[in-house]
């Protein structure tokens, strides 16, 4: 079992350091032949209108699309988070999502970085609270049915939220000590 | 439940965490909306929002400063990524104002004409996180020690001439790798060499890496300029009259882009490369009257 980490931009070496403290195999995603080799994939923060924009220069957004549907475990932060989200507020009119996720996320809905703030969060299936860092981050505005949220913020907004295989957080668990996030992505992997 | 929810902004790992989402892109110097959408379109992780690029500043002479708030303005309506711009070495009211405009970072930028010949900004007080230059690591040090989220090689902006930047990166990088062959007592050795805190330096010995994210500007013109600071360990470029000095601005920045992303893979750097009109002219090193990596305490 290899996890895969998109790599076309951002935070990709921290989520590899995680993995890594949980013991788990990974390596990079930067073209299709990377991405043939993963049996699941991280999205890491970043930019998301660059991610997206590099996602069709590579040649990677079909086949990620396909595996998508096809059940592959998917867990996006941040940038990610809005690349597997079904609607994109205030985003460019050319970028494109994979619709995995039944949100809808604003970007940069916690406004921009003299707003950003890290906090300690609950979420559903963790003793401890998680100690969470939102760099300029999306902001979900609604979830589906279909779609169950595991965390919210102290306005009771959703940033955690679960469907299927797929996962997606407004924070950034990559970048704090804990590893409660990770393991509950790699939880749902095996 | 321990920990109470709590929301603290501007902490250091707040601040520093801006800097972990722009690695492995591109960050671009522009004077006008219109030029900050043809970088976004590009695929810039970010601009740097500045009245006008170094090449023009070297140019036009007199003193360069911070920008004009509306044009700042003018810029953070017209993209969606984030806006940097830049303060005068040591002119913390400059970044007072920055910070009230709500930019995303402050470049207290060596690019400027320094308003203080000693003192760099007290930047650990800021909400808004600093970028700095730095020629070596105890330059570097210094920066962080007083708050830098993010260090960068000075390079020699407004040239094209990618060999300072090169010189910084490499002698940043391979004094980390020293260090990290440092017994403890050579430590205090290197923190008096460096002139730089030893807590640092001690830091650096265990990890072997600089405490904030590494990125490379100055000189910067190709998309191979941006492979080669990437080859040698930045961990993302700022490319300033590199992109709108040239003939054709647009492909040129969607190339450096699509060059820090593949920087290991000489196929797609070759492909990218191709066709992209004439780059900044350029000055040479030996021809400048003005060199701003001499800028900085």
């Amino acid at each position: 079992m290899t996890i895969g980490v998109l790599a076309l931009q951002g935070a990709f070496r921290a989520h590899r350091e995680k993995l890594d403290a949980l013991g788990a195999s990974h390596c990079e995603v930067r073209v299709p032949g990377d991405f043939d080799r993963v049996d699941a994939l991280i999205m890491p923060g970043g930019e998301s209108t660059t991610m997206s924009m590099l996602l069709e220069s590579s040649g990677l957004f079909e086949p990620i699309h396909e595996r998508l549907k096809a059940g592959m475990p998917v867990f996006g932060t941040c940038a990610g988070l809005i690349l597997l989200a079904r609607e994109i507020q205030d985003g460019r009119d050319d970028q494109r999502s994979f619709a995995a996720l039944d949100v809808a996320v604003q970007r940069n809905g916690y406004g921009r970085q003299v707003a950003s703030f890290e906090d300690h969060l609950v979420v559903s299936g963790v003793e401890q609270r998680v100690h969470s860092v939102f760099i300029r981050a999306p902001r979900i505005t609604s979830v589906g049915e279909d779609c169950d949220v595991l965390a919210r913020d102290h306005r009771s907004d959703p940033v955690l939220v679960r469907q299927g295989t797929v996962m997606g957080c407004a924070f950034h668990p990559e970048l704090s000590e804990d590893t409660a996030i990770h393991r509950l992505f790699l939880e749902s992997v095996a | 439940m321990s920990n109470e929810s709590n929301q603290t902004t501007g902490t250091p790992l707040v601040k520093r965490g801006l800097a972990e989402m722009l690695k492995g892109g591109v960050i671009m110097d522009v004077v006008t909306p219109e030029q900050a959408k043809v970088a976004e379109d590009a695929g810039a992780v970010a601009v740097m929002a500045l009245e006008r690029v170094p090449a023009d500043i070297r140019v036009d002479g007199g003193v360069a400063r911070m920008s004009d708030p509306d044009m700042i303005q003018g810029i953070q309506a017209a993209v969606t990524i984030p806006v940097m711009a830049k303060a005068r070495i040591g002119h913390f009211v400059e970044a007072q104002i920055l910070q009230a405009l709500d930019v995303d970072y402050i470049d207290e930028s060596e690019v400027l004409t320094p308003a203080d010949e000693a003192h760099h900004i007290d930047k650990w007080p800021f909400t808004v996180p600093f970028v700095c230059g730095a020629t070596n690591l105890g330059e570097a040090l210094r920066r962080i020690s007083e708050g830098a989220c993010m260090i960068r090689s000075k390079g020699e902006a407004g040239t094209g001439d990618v060999v300072q930047a090169v010189r910084h990166l490499r002698s940043i990088l391979g004094d980390i790798k020293k260090i990290t062959q440092a017994d403890s007592a050579e430590l205090f050795d290197w923190a008096k060499h460096l002139q730089a805190p030893l807590p640092l330096i001690q830091e650096i010995a265990e990890t072997g890496e600089l405490p904030v994210p590494l990125f490379c500007a100055g000189g910067l013109a190709t998309p191979a300029d941006a492979a080669l600071a990437m080859q040698l360990g930045a961990q993302a470029v700022f490319v300033g009259s590199g992109i709108f000095k040239s003939e054709d601005p647009a492909p040129r920045a969607r190339a450096i882009v699509e060059a820090t992303t593949n920087y290991m893979d000489a196929s797609i750097l070759a492909k990218v490369s191709a066709g992209l009109g004439a780059p900044m002219t350029g000055i040479g090193m030996d021809e400048l009257d003005v060199k701003y990596e001499d800028r900085g305490w």
